[in-house]
């Protein structure tokens, strides 16, 4: 609105001096701005430039907020991924041999995983579920399973963790991973899987 | 003709007569006499099959086994069946995996496991309402095999804890008093299974390394090998089931890489084995001890069969893929009135 009178005060002004210069001769006459249309004019000017400065700092401040919150949004991303990656190396399953229920040396490893994230993590509380394969008897396999849960339970109880935090089910052979009926289903069948029953959410990495 | 006896029946007013022939002798044997429901009613069929059973005590000396059923697990689901493969009715829950079905002496109840919560839930379950109850002290542990003892007071199962699993009772009549049976930190022990007179336990354990079939009195004492083994060299014996005369225990063991179902004689504790082809496990005895339903893979795919131990006749009981842990009910209510 400022500007619109601006422009219209400066025109009124043109044709008052145009006018006079048409009618006879005259003296030439420097044209003596009105001063209170000048001081109006350098308002205006001023309070467009305040304007303008307000609307620049107004997107900057936008856009420090809408990078303050996209570099929240990505921190909280990589956290969720650094949590997802915890969860991934605490979920991964170990196994056994035919028949056998002790803990794999190549497997020793991934139990030591999940020991360093169990420390750093301490309200987290997980369950590990025995499984078999479908070879041995259906009911021989619940023991089975019980043996092969509480060896993974055993080596993290003996590496510092607390019994009190691992709960220890077996399912036999009634939940395969893999339908198979030959060694690679039955290797990968014969299994532990270790799931999170609380303390679960934004996992610290160890 | 052939034959020994002959069967016939016929209608006098709303009794059924069944007068059994012994041709040999040319004379009547027995003439049984029943009051059988209309065809359609919902007992119908069983009261004929006991009208059956009498008939063949009447010319056996022995009842029959047509007033049977088998109790069995397929898809994680708990089935009965009359023992001529008809009436198939689901009778676990429907949303949680069951497993090990056993019959109660009287017929008239059956327990079994389910997985629920990370544990195992022993349930007993009447035949006639459905009513289930979960036993008293599960849901603790991974709770498992239940065995009903011959009177019906008591519940023999297996735990499975952190030291292993071992062989419990608890009395069921009076939800009490539960007795830790075996103590193996370094082995398993599971399977129970009454003799007749509810004196004493065979089961599983692996104590000598592999599981193999024990036998103890049933409180707990004078554990020992039940049925014998070469070590090294005999495969893992299980599902130890023994039979309703007393005189055997029937088992399945490992030969050569698969499973065949063997027969112990408790007297001299000699075993014999009864199956050779294919995959042959879980033997469960009629009430007669004579015949055998067991989960076989000989047809292709894992099913229920009957063996005739005295004839070795094998047939299958069921035509359908999945069909194990089959459990074979004791003869089933009253028998009909009958006239000598």
């Amino acid at each position: 609105m400022k500007s619109v009178s601006l422009l219209l005060a400066l025109g009124l002004g043109a044709a008052v001096i145009a006018g006079a210069s048409c009618g006879g001769n005259p003296p030439p006459q420097t044209p003596v701005p009105n001063a209170d249309s000048a001081a109006a004019a350098e308002r205006a000017r001023q309070d467009s430039a305040a304007a303008a400065q307000a609307e620049r700092d107004r997107q900057a401040r936008a856009e420090a907020d809408r990078i303050a919150r996209q570099r929240e949004a990505d921190s909280i991303a990589a956290l969720a991924r650094g949590s997802e990656e915890v969860r991934n190396t605490l979920a991964a399953m170990i196994h056994f041999d035919l028949d056998k229920s002790n803990v794999r040396s190549d497997d020793m490893g991934m139990l030591d995983q999940k020991v360093a994230i169990l420390q750093a993590n301490p309200n987290l509380r997980i369950r590990i579920g025995g499984h078999c394969d479908e070879r041995g008897s259906d009911e021989y396999n619940l023991a089975l399973g019980n043996r092969r849960a509480q060896s993974a339970k055993q080596y993290l109880v003996s590496h510092g963790i607390d019994a009190s935090r691992i709960e220890t089910q077996s399912w036999g052979e009634e939940r395969p991973l893999v339908n198979g009926h030959d060694e690679s289903a039955w290797s990968q069948n014969r299994r532990d899987e270790f799931e999170v029953t609380s303390g679960g959410d934004n996992l610290r990495r160890p | 003709m052939g034959a020994d006896f002959a069967l016939d029946v016929t209608a006098a007013g709303d009794t059924t007569v069944a007068t059994l022939h012994d041709i040999a002798a040319a004379g009547i044997r027995r003439t049984v006499r029943a009051k059988l429901p209309r065809p359609g009613d919902p007992d119908f069929r069983q009261a004929v099959h006991r009208l059956a059973d009498q008939a063949l005590q009447a010319a056996l000396g022995t009842p029959g086994i047509a007033a049977t059923r088998i109790l069995f697990v397929k898809d994680g689901k708990v089935y009965q069946i009359d023992q001529d493969g008809a009436e198939q009715k689901l009778v676990s829950s429907t949303d949680r995996q069951a497993m090990s079905p056993a019959w109660g002496a009287d017929g008239q109840h059956f327990a079994y496991m389910e997985f629920q919560a990370g544990k195992g839930w022993l349930y007993l379950q009447e035949m006639a309402t459905g009513k289930r109850t979960a036993v008293s002290t599960t849901g603790t542990a991974l709770d498992f095999t239940p065995a009903f003892s011959p009177d019906g007071q008591t519940l023999a199962f297996s735990r499975a804890t952190e030291e292993g699993t071992d062989l419990y009772t608890i009395n069921i009549k009076n939800n009490c008093c539960l007795r830790r049976l075996t103590v193996g930190r370094f082995s398993d022990n599971l399977s129970p299974t009454f003799s007749p007179d509810g004196q004493r336990m065979a089961f599983v354990s692996t104590r000598p390394g592999l599981p193999q079939i024990y036998v103890m009195a049933a409180d707990g004492t004078d554990q020992q090998l039940f049925a014998p083994f070469d070590y090294g060299v005999t495969g893992a014996s299980n599902a130890p089931e023994w039979s309703p005369d007393g005189q055997s225990v029937a088992f399945h063991r490992d030969v050569a890489g698969t499973l065949q179902v063997f027969v112990l004689d408790v007297r001299t504790r000699t075993v014999r084995q009864l199956t050779s082809v294919g995959r042959n496990e879980d033997p469960t005895w009629a009430p007669d001890s004579r015949h055998l339903a067991f989960v076989s893979d000989r047809s292709g795919y894992r099913q229920l069969w009957i063996i005739d131990l005295d004839t070795g006749r094998i047939r299958p009981l069921l035509q359908q893929s999945g069909a194990r842990l089959p459990a074979w009910s004791p003869r089933l209510s009253e028998a009909p009135s009958s006239t000598p």
